[in-house]
């Protein structure tokens, strides 16, 4: 076993414990942003797929790495955009005062 | 841009990514939080496109560009009831990004004749097989929550023992593809192929109720394949970005299980809701006779009522009432009552999915109650409003053992002084099962569509 494979396990293993322990305390309510921002971080792919479309090794390599990236790019840019678009819609229970000023501010009043 | 700078940029994608995630802990700084995870992918992009390996940039604007437009015009333009879809057609791209970037590493060395080492071939037979198996498995469940096919599961005799065949013969073919030295094609364009039809196959004896657990566990196949891939290529900031995504389906999969009280195992193996279903529930139904209650009678309770717990269901989604929900729920606190939202984790179509819908129509997030909180408060309701739902209320699951939801956790309707369903007809729900609280006598049933109902009581409360 090569010493840059026992790395990434070791990276692999330690921070499923972290996705662990950081995906618990997130609220139920969140849970649909929670995924579509996970499929956004899984479109981090698009890292590999650049170097393939990128690296000239041929029209095979160029036309594999295109659509790795449109599918990749899918994820990331659909992923953050919709998760954007969820989490703008959800408010407390304040609409008479948010009307009247930004919500930091009520301490001045 | 030397390599050992370029490692640290990513570990740095991989921080934001990780800050990001830990920000979803609350809806206050959750938008934050998912501005600041984009900033590391930009970061991540931006660094790969200074990589000495790329030389050409034609391809990769072409590819930004399509797959960014594609993406946001999805983003756009999806309706909310659509999250599931999305997302898991979302779950779906990533297993072909992983699928295509680990297959070109395999075509790479083949064409120029290179031997691959065992453990780069390891990981690239990994990042195809789950790749695929997201993919296609992903197509499915799409199709499936599209109601292209038919929620119903698809079984047939032997059916896990051709998946396991099937399994085996990947296996099979991945071990010999690794041993041999410079990779043949055969066997990459064969592995696929199965794999593909793995997919297919692990799914399609799946329930449309058991979706919420395999768009998740999809979502936690993405993140492994994108680990994957980072092995293939050597980075480490995919690698922890993949298990960050892998740990979040895990877990989110289990939530939906326990909520279901079934284990991982049956819902994927269980064909839940194919035969089954209606045994353990139909005898209720004999001889009893449910309550029906006008209009004009619900609105005088929910007017006079001073704490109101709503149960929306998946119903109440396809009847498009949330809206008028809210209204309602605004007339009630207007004359001094109080109104919540019981959420049954698996409420809607994906975990969390009732909750995204009550926030589009304006319903304030802290007025929504997971079950734990709220089941100690039905006993002080004066009503529960049961709105399109129905196997989350069923008090069979505590009751009855051979009822097929018996053990699920379900919320307290029954202990509230009153309960109101509001219900298109007497159907079963989504697990085909009969529920015998509407036959007890603190129930009423107010039949009809949810929208029209509701804009009937908004209008009878304005008048009491």
């Amino acid at each position: 076993m090569s010493d840059a494979l026992l790395l990434g396990i070791v990276v692999f293993v330690l921070a499923t414990f972290l996705g662990a322990e950081l995906i618990g305390r997130v609220p139920p309510t969140l849970h649909t942003p929670l995924m579509s921002a996970a499929n956004a971080v899984s479109g981090i792919t698009v890292v590999g797929a650049i170097i393939i479309a990128g690296a000239g090794y041929g029209w095979i390599s160029n036309v594999i790495g295109f659509l790795a990236i449109v599918f990749a790019m899918m994820n990331v840019v659909g992923g953050y955009a919709v998760t954007d678009r969820m989490l703008e819609m959800f408010r407390r229970d304040e609409p008479a005062r948010g009307a009247a000023g930004t919500p930091g501010k009520e301490a001045g009043r | 841009m030397s390599p050992s700078l370029q490692a640290l940029g990513y570990l740095a994608a991989a921080v934001l990514f990780i800050l990001g995630l830990k920000r979803l802990n609350s809806p206050a700084t959750a938008r934050a939080g998912n501005r600041l995870s984009s900033i590391g992918m930009l970061l991540a992009i931006a660094i790969t496109l200074v990589d000495r390996a790329v030389i050409s940039y034609t391809v990769i604007a072409a590819g930004l560009v399509v797959g960014g437009a594609l993406g946001l015009w999805m983003a756009r333009s999806v309706k909310m009831t659509s999250m599931p879809q999305m997302v898991a057609l979302l779950n779906g791209f990533g297993g072909a990004a992983s699928l295509l970037v680990g297959g070109a590493e395999l075509l790479r060395s083949h064409r120029l004749g290179q031997t691959m080492a065992v453990d780069a071939g390891v990981t690239v037979q990994l990042a195809v097989l789950i790749g695929a198996v997201t993919l296609t498995g992903s197509l499915v469940a799409f199709a499936k929550l599209q109601e292209l096919m038919s929620g119903r599961p698809i079984t047939f005799g032997g059916q896990k023992l051709v998946s396991g065949l099937i399994f085996l013969g990947i296996v099979g073919l991945a071990v010999y593809q690794v041993i041999t030295p410079v990779p043949l094609l055969w066997t990459f364009y064969t592995v696929v192929g199965l794999s593909m039809v793995l997919g297919v196959m692990l799914v399609i004896p799946i329930g449309g109720a058991d979706m919420p657990v395999v768009i998740s566990l999809l979502n936690s196949y993405s993140g492994i394949a994108a680990s994957m891939t980072g092995f293939v290529i050597g980075n480490t900031g995919l690698i922890i970005s993949g298990a960050l995504v892998g740990s979040s389906g895990i877990i989110l999969s289990q939530i939906m299980c326990k909520a279901m009280n079934r284990s991982l195992a049956n819902v994927l193996f269980g064909a839940f809701g194919a035969t089954s279903g209606a045994a353990g529930g139909a005898r209720s139904a004999e001889g009893l006779t449910v309550r029906t209650i006008s209009v004009e009678d619900a609105a005088m309770q929910l007017a006079y009522a001073r704490l109101v717990i709503v149960v929306p269901g998946y119903g109440l989604a396809v009847a498009q009432a949330q809206q008028q929900v809210r209204e309602l729920a605004e007339l009630i606190e207007k004359r001094g009552g109080d109104v919540r939202y019981a959420i049954h984790p698996v409420a809607g179509r994906m975990p969390g999915h009732m909750n995204v819908l009550l926030a589009e129509a304006n319903v304030p997030y802290d007025k929504l109650y997971d079950m734990d909180d709220i089941n100690p408060e039905f006993e002080r309701a004066d009503v529960a409003l049961v709105i399109g739902a129905n196997d989350v209320v069923n008090p069979a699951a505590r009751t009855d053992p051979s009822s097929p939801i018996y053990g699920m956790p379900i919320l307290n309707a029954d202990h509230a002084k009153s309960v109101i369903v509001m219900k298109r007809g007497m159907s079963a729900g989504f697990a085909g099962i009969e529920n015998d609280l509407f036959y007890y006598p603190q129930t009423s049933m107010l039949f009809g569509d949810a929208k029209q109902s509701l804009s009937g009581l908004i209008s009878e409360v304005k008048q009491v």
